[in-house]
């Protein structure tokens, strides 16, 4: 359904994005994930005619954005970052507007705004000026502006911002039954989010594609077995081999300073207990135990860190995030 | 309903839902009006010196009045015109409404067409409320209505015009003040242009500068002149600055 194909946006100083290359299947739910001046909005922006490439191809329906852009843009429905809402409007007029602007008119237009009012929850606010509207119900006004003339691709930029929790899931609800009939793109800087509704995740960082793949496998390809962290304080010499018996455990390393050890297992063996027994009984001094789990967060951050090489987690990623030290960080 | 329609309806909508439209129809309302009673006034008190002096007393209203009139309301208009169309494109780029008109399937011209059309109407019915000035004059007084209408066709025109520079500017700027600002900026050049163009007398140069600027162009239409070419030059002006506009539009997409 949407093919992008190394597409590049240069400004006169920047590159905002790079040969960035991927492709939505028909029915599939994909999510853009990335930090804040990542490139998102630019290749979204590129994708419905909003502004042209500098280089590279996008295609989206069989149409190519460049050369075809009346046609692209009847089959796309798109909410921009801000959702574009004439505020001395009321809902109803605006949608109205806007079905008008995509060719719908008579019963078609009347039942469109009807199936999005209820579909959205409008209903409460249809003849209220959008500009006495809070941020959340703009933002419903915005996708029940991109959804209105039913269109095959949708590509919403941040489509959860400024909305509420319940409001949030009723969102990412709605955008998983859009799945199988309409091709979706998403943004997001959240990536809970990017878990919660879509069947593949494009990572983008700096303006180039850094991974894509589903997001169980993005975390697999990153996280090969459960990793336990430990630490004593009276380790003997010959500890890791002693530890290497432990039913599960796969390799032993020693971590940092002394008496400090990364312990990796099986997928889905937890071998905290019998280390921790093992420990207790020899009178090691066990003084940690912990295991760090690999989430996509932390896919996130290893994969869009990697090339500044900061410690820092980036400005867009800094929220919620507990960053799991640099013992994911094993030489294996 | 075509796209220009759709664009043109809630232009209209916009327009008339904004405090700015009614505040700039008062102002030209009244202007005009106390400019029309403050030249009837003189006017008659001319009739009544003539009267004294030689008894009897022709007094012409097309000269004394209409043309007085006209002129003046050229002034106001570039005044007001500008603010009223500062809004159109300068504030869909503020309020990132623009990324809805620029992603929806309907062309630019369209879009540029259906703003411009409905500050167009807009002017075009406080025009018609002006109408009632010589309408009211001709229940007490006669005078010829042949240089009137022209005079209207001119300030239909030159209002015209002038919406267009402003629409150009507007497609220019995010900011309504600068928008404003920079239509006056060009209209009051054309402006100028006039004088510069008499000062360089009869030569070619001076025949071109006069003629770039609108105001030969308009007198002629008030003194009941209707000539192709100042037709023409109103045309021309106007859809070089259209064009302009849609230039201008695309090419921030490029940016």
């Amino acid at each position: 359904m949407i093919d992008v194909h190394h597409i590049t946006k240069r400004y006169a100083q920047h590159t905002a994005i790079d040969r960035v290359t991927f492709s939505v299947a028909k029915g599939e739910v994909l999510a853009f994930l990335g930090p804040n001046g990542a490139g998102k909005t630019t290749t979204m922006r590129i994708l419905t005619c909003f502004m042209p490439a500098t280089e590279g191809t996008a295609m989206v329906a069989g149409f190519d954005c460049a050369d075809q852009p009346l046609e692209v843009k009847r089959r796309i429905g798109y909410l921009p970052e801000t959702p574009p809402v004439y505020q001395e409007l009321t809902v109803d007029e605006y949608l109205r507007f806007v079905g008008r602007l995509r060719g719908l008119s008579g019963a078609m237009l009347t039942g469109a705004m009807a199936r999005e009012v209820e579909r959205l929850g409008l209903s409460a606010v249809q003849h209220r000026l959008i500009g006495n509207l809070s941020r959340g119900y703009r933002q419903r006004v915005g996708l029940a502006q991109a959804l209105l003339h039913d269109p095959p691709v949708l590509i919403l930029d941040e489509p959860t911002v400024g909305l509420d929790p319940k409001q949030i899931i009723e969102i990412r609800e709605l955008i998983k039954s859009l799945a199988g009939s309409h091709s979706v793109i998403l943004s997001t800087h959240i990536l809970p989010e990017a878990t919660a509704v879509c069947q593949r995740v494009v990572i983008i960082n700096g303006g180039r594609i850094v991974a894509e793949d589903t997001p169980d496998r993005l975390s697999a390809r990153l996280r090969h077995s459960e990793k336990i962290a430990l630490t004593l304080s009276r380790a003997p010499g010959d500890v890791e081999a002693r530890l290497r018996q432990v039913s599960g455990v796969q390799h032993v390393h020693a971590n940092g300073p002394p008496g400090h050890f990364l312990l990796e297992s099986e997928l889905g063996h937890d071998i905290r207990e019998d280390v921790a027994r093992l420990a207790v009984t020899n009178n090691w001094g066990l003084l940690e135990l912990k295991s760090i789990s690999m989430t996509l967060e932390d896919v996130f951050l290893k994969l869009t860190m990697r090339e500044e090489g900061v410690a820092q987690p980036a400005a867009g990623a800094s929220h919620r995030v507990v960053v799991t030290e640099d013992k994911t960080e094993s030489p294996s | 309903m075509t796209p220009v329609n759709t664009i043109l309806l809630k232009e209209l909508r916009s327009h008339f839902v904004s405090p700015v439209v009614y505040v700039v129809a008062a102002v030209f309302l009244l202007i005009v009006g106390l400019l029309a009673y403050l030249y009837i006034v003189f006017t008659g008190a001319q009739a009544i010196q003539l009267m004294q002096v030689q008894g009897q007393a022709q007094i012409n209203l097309n000269d004394l009045v209409f043309r007085n009139l006209f002129s003046s309301i050229r002034f106001v208009l570039l005044i007001i015109l500008p603010i009223l169309t500062m809004r159109l494109f300068a504030e869909e780029k503020k309020l990132r409404t623009f990324e809805l008109l620029m992603t929806s399937p309907i062309g630019l011209n369209e879009i540029v067409a259906g703003k411009f059309m409905s500050v167009f109407l807009l002017f075009m019915g406080l025009l018609g409320l002006t109408g009632l000035i010589p309408l009211t004059l001709s229940l007490f007084s006669d005078f010829d209505w042949y240089p009137v209408l022209t005079g209207y066709l001119g300030l239909a025109l030159l209002g015209a015009l002038f919406l267009s520079v402003g629409v150009l500017a507007s497609a220019l700027t995010e900011n309504q003040v600068v928008a404003a600002f920079v239509s006056f900026g060009l209209l009051l050049l054309l402006w100028l242009l006039a004088g510069l163009g008499s000062l360089l007398g009869d030569s070619t140069v001076g025949q071109v500068v006069s003629y770039v600027s609108f105001m030969e162009h308009y007198d002629h239409l008030v003194r009941g002149l209707v000539d192709t070419q100042d037709l023409v030059y109103f045309a021309t002006a106007l859809i070089l600055m259209l064009f302009l506009t849609h230039r201008v539009i695309d090419s921030t997409r490029w940016k």
